[in-house]
């Protein structure tokens, strides 16, 4: 695994993070929320599953930007400006990632390094789906068509 | 002789030393690194096939320009542009020159960050699809094991890019077109990933590479296994082709960009320079998706007939990728331009289901034993789709004998 | 230096408070969507972390449930999504410091 990749990466990662979560114009902080998104497809790329990583990118900036991007655009009477980070939520924050932090430098048994992989190709992930995963499948497709009929109801214009 | 074990066929007519004459060019470039470390041959050899894509693909952006201004002028009965060098083929020149030193206007209140970074975005994208496409036998840039997977997430970013363009200008036009485009791009996304699935289905692969061994091999010499010429493949590839129109923006689908209705949609603010990006964008999505579609039913790089495999591989796959460019052409000197509605409904009501009927009848072919008993049952399913989409989507048109109104 | 499990997971808890600080500091709705879906993919990350530092050979146990929880996020967002158009159709306003009345 390559560590200036690695680096890199989660400079990228966490500076986008950081700029969604306080940045003021809404465009910027949800562009910077894609970037974010990217990043992290290029981590799960380096930890071997590449599958998720097309997966994210495919379905978060391709999909769910996009449906963020348009909801601003219909919701926009107060578009515009932001109130960035605040005390309160910033003090939460930064307490409880000290929290995560503490936790995981005490624990001595994730101080692994990563042990040699056989490549995860789609085939394997398509049987496992296949025998494994097939009622979670079943299910998600289940929710998700749930989903968009509830999001139609929700959003229909009522008949007068 | 070619490896067979890729494909499983013998190649008895190919040339090799022809046919493989850029993979061969590029190994004897890199064996004047064999005393560097590992990662720098790596990325040397990724630089160069790099560097020959984009030569080869922006060689071809230029030349289709001016071709399809020529084509279309004859379509209409005049001449294209003839001036510029012998039959006006030096057109690309002059019209670089004049983008470039065109004045850069960029809005006073646009968002200038957003709107720098929008035609850099789309152009980035559409380069970026063109690496998992395979151009010859073993010319494929990088094989990644999700690689149709990869074309569609990295094509997927365009549309927010087409936001951005939109968003940035600040202009109540470009906002207008931006949503649009999103809008048609979206719902032909639908369409255009599913059609994929029955071959992706068959051939049991998401590898380019894999897809094209799978339709190699011809029935007695002369009847290539291509999947275009089975029924779900027929119906597959005639619905990529149009979600890859629509895609691309073309006509008769080119509402978020064309000039009566929206002055320019989302391109509206850009000038010069950032304005031939787009173009760039839109052309090499062009090149992308017809590649995709020469990849995953016309068989790739393969020959139709056996005896005339002694042409090379490459040219093979660009004189397929220049047949399908000329029917987009075609399609747009002649078709004129559907409305926002009737797109989405086309999309919505036609094309989805039929796209399920391909992934049906594909599943049907290959249960069915693949021979003439396979054929006829997938063709059985998807004209029953059809029928029944054709009885039920044409109730409002009553077509009466038409009445004039004459000024009395 | 090769990253260890340990770094990868405090990167990982890093995004998860900066999501965190996202859904907690922001007033406009989306804002709190988008924070949530950022602690989504952190959790993502870690659950592939995991996996890929577990004795191999390991089933892909990690990786499928990061697909489902990738469907499962982008269903949750269509729908909260809707639910914003809905209240700010109502209420004209998605500022979540004025929707503090049960009366519709």
């Amino acid at each position: 695994m390559n560590s200036i990749a690695f680096v890199l990466l989660s400079i990228l990662t966490l500076a986008a993070a950081l700029a969604t979560a306080t940045l003021q114009k809404l465009m910027h902080a949800t562009l910077s929320f894609a970037v974010t998104l990217v990043g992290v497809a290029a981590l799960f790329f380096l930890l071997g599953a590449e599958f998720v990583g097309l997966v994210l990118v495919f379905v978060y900036i391709g999909a769910v930007a996009v449906l963020i991007v348009f909801t601003i655009l219909l919701t926009r009477r107060d578009v515009g400006k932001d109130r960035g980070a605040n005390w309160g939520g910033a003090f939460l924050a930064v307490a409880v990632f000290g929290g995560l932090t503490w936790a995981i430098l005490e624990t001595q048994s994730v101080a692994i390094v990563a042990p040699h992989l056989r490549t995860l190709t789609v085939k394997r992930i398509g049987e496992a789906l296949m025998t494994s995963y097939v009622w979670p499948l079943q299910c998600v497709g289940v929710l998700l068509t749930a989903a968009l009929i509830g999001a139609l109801v929700l959003v229909m214009e009522e008949k007068r | 002789m070619i490896n067979p074990s890729i494909d499983g066929f013998l190649h008895p007519y190919v040339s090799t030393s022809i046919d493989q004459i850029f993979v061969n060019g590029k190994q004897w470039l890199l064996s004047w690194l064999t005393f560097a470390p590992g990662w720098v041959v790596q990325i040397a050899s990724s630089l160069l096939s790099i560097i020959a894509l984009l030569f080869v693909f922006l060689s071809l952006f230029a030349l289709m320009s001016v071709l399809e201004r020529k084509i279309l002028g004859r379509i209409q009965n005049r001449y294209g542009p003839n001036r510029v060098g012998p039959f006006g083929l030096l057109q690309p020149v002059a019209d670089g020159i004049k983008m470039l030193i065109k004045e850069d206007i960029v809005p006073a209140r646009a968002d200038k960050f957003v709107h720098f970074l929008a035609p850099i975005l789309i152009a980035a994208a559409a380069i970026v699809v063109l690496g998992v496409i395979p151009y010859g036998r073993n010319m494929t840039p990088f094989t990644i094991d999700g690689g149709i997977l990869f074309f569609f997430a990295a094509g997927s970013t365009t549309e927010l890019a087409v936001f951005m363009a939109g968003w940035g200008s600040n202009n109540k036009f470009s906002m207008l077109g931006a949503m649009r485009a999103i809008a048609q791009m979206i719902s032909y996304e639908l369409p255009l990933i599913i059609t994929v699935l029955p071959v992706v289905m068959v051939v049991g692969s998401l590898v380019p590479d894999r897809i094209v061994a799978a339709q190699a091999g011809y029935t007695f010499g002369l009847v290539p296994h291509w999947f275009v010429f089975k029924p779900w493949g027929a119906t597959a590839f005639l619905l990529f082709f149009v979600s890859g129109l629509v895609e691309s923006n073309r006509t008769p689908f080119d509402v978020p960009e064309g000039e009566s209705e929206i002055v320019a949609g989302h391109m509206t603010e850009y000038s010069g320079f950032k304005y031939a990006t787009f173009f760039l964008a839109e052309y090499i999505g062009m090149f992308a998706i017809t590649g995709l579609a020469t990849t995953l039913f016309l068989g790739g790089w393969h020959s139709p007939v056996q005896v005339l495999e002694f042409i090379p591989s490459y040219v093979w796959f660009f004189a397929k990728l220049s047949a399908l460019l000329f029917v987009y052409i075609w399609l747009r000197g002649t078709l004129p331009r559907t409305r926002i509605d009737q797109i989405m409904n086309f999309a919505w009501k036609f094309m989805l289901p039929m796209s399920f009927a391909c992934v049906i009848s594909a599943a049907v072919w290959y249960y069915a034993g693949r021979g003439l008993r396979g054929w006829l049952w997938s063709f059985f399913v998807i004209a029953v789709v059809y029928s029944a989409l054709s009885m039920l989507l044409d109730t409002q048109r009553k077509f009466a004998p038409r009445t004039y109104r004459f000024a009395e | 230096m090769t990253p260890t499990l340990q770094i990868f997971l405090v990167v990982s808890a890093a995004l998860f408070s900066t999501g965190l600080l996202a859904a907690l500091s922001r007033r406009h709705a989306i804002f709190i969507l988008i924070g949530i879906e950022m602690m989504l993919a952190a959790a993502n990350l870690n659950f592939i972390a995991f996996w890929r530092f577990s004795p191999q050979p390991q089933p892909p146990t990690g990786v499928m449930i990061a697909i489902f929880s990738i469907a499962i996020a982008a269903a949750e967002a269509a729908v909260g999504l809707a639910l914003v158009i809905a209240v700010y159709r109502h209420y004209r306003t998605t500022n979540v410091d004025h929707l503090d009345q049960l009366k519709g």
